[in-house]
């Protein structure tokens, strides 16, 4: 199977969910922890791309620039992302931020529209960017109007074009057919950028992956506008299972959004979503019930719910064997 | 009455529109419309009389020496590269293209007999020509520091070349904010919106200003509106101006354009006013050169 590329967009799209505030310490700590989760791509700026920051979008504490500057030296082999939306941000803004390390560029338009994108698009690849084309809101047009756009910026040197269900309205059949179709209509990748709206964020996003899409965006804990995106973390749980090839550690994406992220959120008073410790039981196979007894069991042992959990699924325990967990975090605790 | 004589560079949606309102001018009479190809729009100047070629602005310079007024409907790319023969020639100019070679013009704001001795005028975009305005008369009472217009066209009122430009559409719509609305600093963002029917045209306008006397900016884009009704007469005040926040000095004001419904249908109020801009000025220019 061909690997998955993930693009984490906890620091674009999740800056809606803090108006636009995150300062530039907090982009760097982000960027390094998914970096060292070995994310690929970390998208970072406004949420409505560069120069988002307006009167109609929400002033953003700090550039774009800024911020991609200190994603930029935060990161050590990830690359970085901006967005730029065709008719707010422009060439010269892309020039901007290319000479403070950018290396990706999102192109988005309206799916109906992209040949608006074919200026910045080819400008983007002259400068030797590595070009992405996000048609948003797909769930607005049907298979062969969709696909007839993405030729367009295809042919606009786009290196990946997204299925990108902004108002997360699609149905994984949808997801399904638009993905097949232009996995056939064009030569370079497919990618998919979900919203949970409907709680299907992930679900479609796999449907995508199953239908040929290589490249997925997710966001530490989900974070992102409306209900979010589908959670990097779970993601990186949900694909490994599957068996897709991903580059991700999936305990440093789980310690990204726990340590690093969720005391963000908490200082703008943002809850974040507790998913890290059931994920764990899903990508091991472990009974949901276990969880509570495993997490007081690790305080009581000092050691990583994680590793309990992981070794219930190693021992196939089943429903009813809560006693097995003391002993393992007693094992785990004199192993050390 | 002797009519001026006109042409028009470029029969695509804006040249076929202006075809349509030159017909109905007084002052203004269409004597040759030029393209690169065949096309509907070269079609459609035969029909109406004029001398329809695809020999480009070479052919309007060495056979129509009388055109005293052009109207360029090309590109910013390919007007920049007639604009010398036409000044050469002594053509007085009307740019529809985004090039700002010639200052911009917004006839409700600016236009002044001195501007019309110009050899070209620029005008802006469609979006600088409904925004603009409304800037200026805010500016004029409340102190605009900062300016920020939304535009949102129906996706079938943007033809290819403004597709092609998006780039110089914000940033022309932006410069003029400054230049003519007297914002000291703007940002201009267009959206198109491909619903079906068709969205008439709609412009938000944000401005900052230093005086937040809310009477007088009221009273100020009520006169505005009224003076861009003379020539466009489907412009209207959809939100009268509103403070986006009671504590914040950011003040939002909507305005739609709907139409005369020339060409495309009512929805392009974008390409209307434009044109009825343009059309304003090359009268103005008329009477000027009817009266020497």
């Amino acid at each position: 199977m061909e690997k998955i590329i993930i693009t984490d967009t906890t620091m674009r799209d999740g800056s809606h969910s803090v108006r636009h505030q995150f300062d530039l310490d907090q982009v760097g700590a982000i960027a390094q922890a998914l970096d060292g989760a070995g994310i690929d791509i970390i998208e970072v700026g406004h949420g409505d791309g560069l120069t988002g920051s307006t009167c109609n979008y929400g002033f953003s504490k700090f550039s774009d620039n800024d911020q991609v500057e200190r994603a930029v030296q935060s990161a050590k082999n990830a690359r970085v992302a901006v967005l730029l939306l065709p008719g707010i941000g422009t060439v010269p803004d892309l020039e901007e931020v290319q000479a403070r390390g950018a290396s990706v560029v999102r192109v988005a338009t309206h799916v109906t529209e992209a040949d608006i994108s074919q200026q910045h698009m080819q400008e983007a690849k002259r400068m030797g960017f590595f070009v992405v084309g996000f048609l948003m809101m797909a769930h607005r047009a049907g298979v062969d109007r969709v696909v007839e756009e993405a030729k367009k910026m295809a042919s606009y040197g786009a290196d990946v074009v997204y299925v990108t269900d902004s108002s997360g309205a699609m149905l994984p059949g949808d997801v399904r057919a638009k993905v097949e179709s232009m996995r056939r209509a064009i030569s370079v990748p497919v990618g998919f950028h979900s919203h949970n709206n409907l709680g299907l964020a992930l679900g479609n996003s796999l449907a995508a992956v199953e239908a040929g899409a290589t490249y997925i965006d997710g966001s530490l804990g989900g974070l992102g506008a409306g209900a979010g995106n589908t959670p990097t973390e779970v993601l990186v749980a949900v694909l490994k299972r599957s068996g897709y090839p991903v580059s991700q550690d999936l305990y440093g994406m789980i310690d990204a959004s726990e340590k690093v992220l969720k005391p963000i959120l908490e200082s703008f008073g943002v809850p974040a979503p507790a998913i890290q410790d059931p994920l764990l039981l899903g990508y091991a196979g472990v009974y949901s019930s276990f969880m509570l007894h495993a997490r007081r069991a690790a305080a009581r042992f000092g050691v990583d719910y994680r590793d309990i959990i992981m070794e219930l699924g190693r021992r196939e325990a089943v429903g009813g064997q809560e006693d097995w967990i003391l002993e393992i975090a007693e094992n785990l605790a004199t192993a050390r | 009455m002797n009519k001026i004589k006109t042409a028009i560079i470029g029969p695509g949606n804006i040249g076929q529109d202006l075809m349509i309102k030159l017909s109905r001018s007084e002052l203004l009479e269409l004597t040759c419309v030029v393209g690169i190809m065949e096309s509907p729009g070269i079609q459609r100047a035969r029909e109406m009389g004029a001398d329809a070629s695809v020999g480009g602005v070479d052919y309007l310079i060495s056979k129509h020496p009388e055109v005293q007024i052009v109207f360029e409907a090309t590109s910013a790319a390919a007007h920049a590269a007639s604009s010398p023969k036409l000044q050469q020639a002594g053509m007085f100019t009307l740019d529809l293209t985004p090039a700002a070679i010639g200052p911009y013009c917004v006839p409700a704001v600016n236009m002044t007999e001195a501007m019309l001795n110009e050899p070209e005028l620029n005008m802006v975009t469609c979006a600088g020509q409904a925004t603009a305005p409304m800037v200026a008369a805010i500016n004029a009472v409340a102190d605009v520091y900062y300016a920020e217009t939304v535009s949102s066209l129906a996706s079938k009122s943007a033809g290819a070349g403004t597709r092609a430009n998006i780039d110089e559409f914000t940033q022309t719509t932006r410069d003029a904010l400054q230049t003519v609305g007297g914002a000291d600093k703007a940002k201009a963002i267009i959206v198109l919106n491909p619903a079906e029917p068709p969205i008439f045209m709609s412009n938000t306008i944000y401005t900052r200003v230093r005086r937040v006397d809310m009477p007088a900016i009221e009273a100020a884009a009520q006169a505005c509106v009224e003076k861009l009704k003379k020539y466009v007469p489907g412009y209207r005040l959809r939100m009268k101006p509103t403070l986006k926040d009671p504590a914040d000095d950011i003040i939002v004001s909507v305005v739609e354009v709907e139409g005369l419904g020339d060409y495309l249908p009512i929805y392009a109020g974008n390409l209307d006013i434009i044109n009825t801009a343009a059309i304003e000025i090359a009268e103005a220019k008329a009477r000027q050169l009817l009266r020497s």
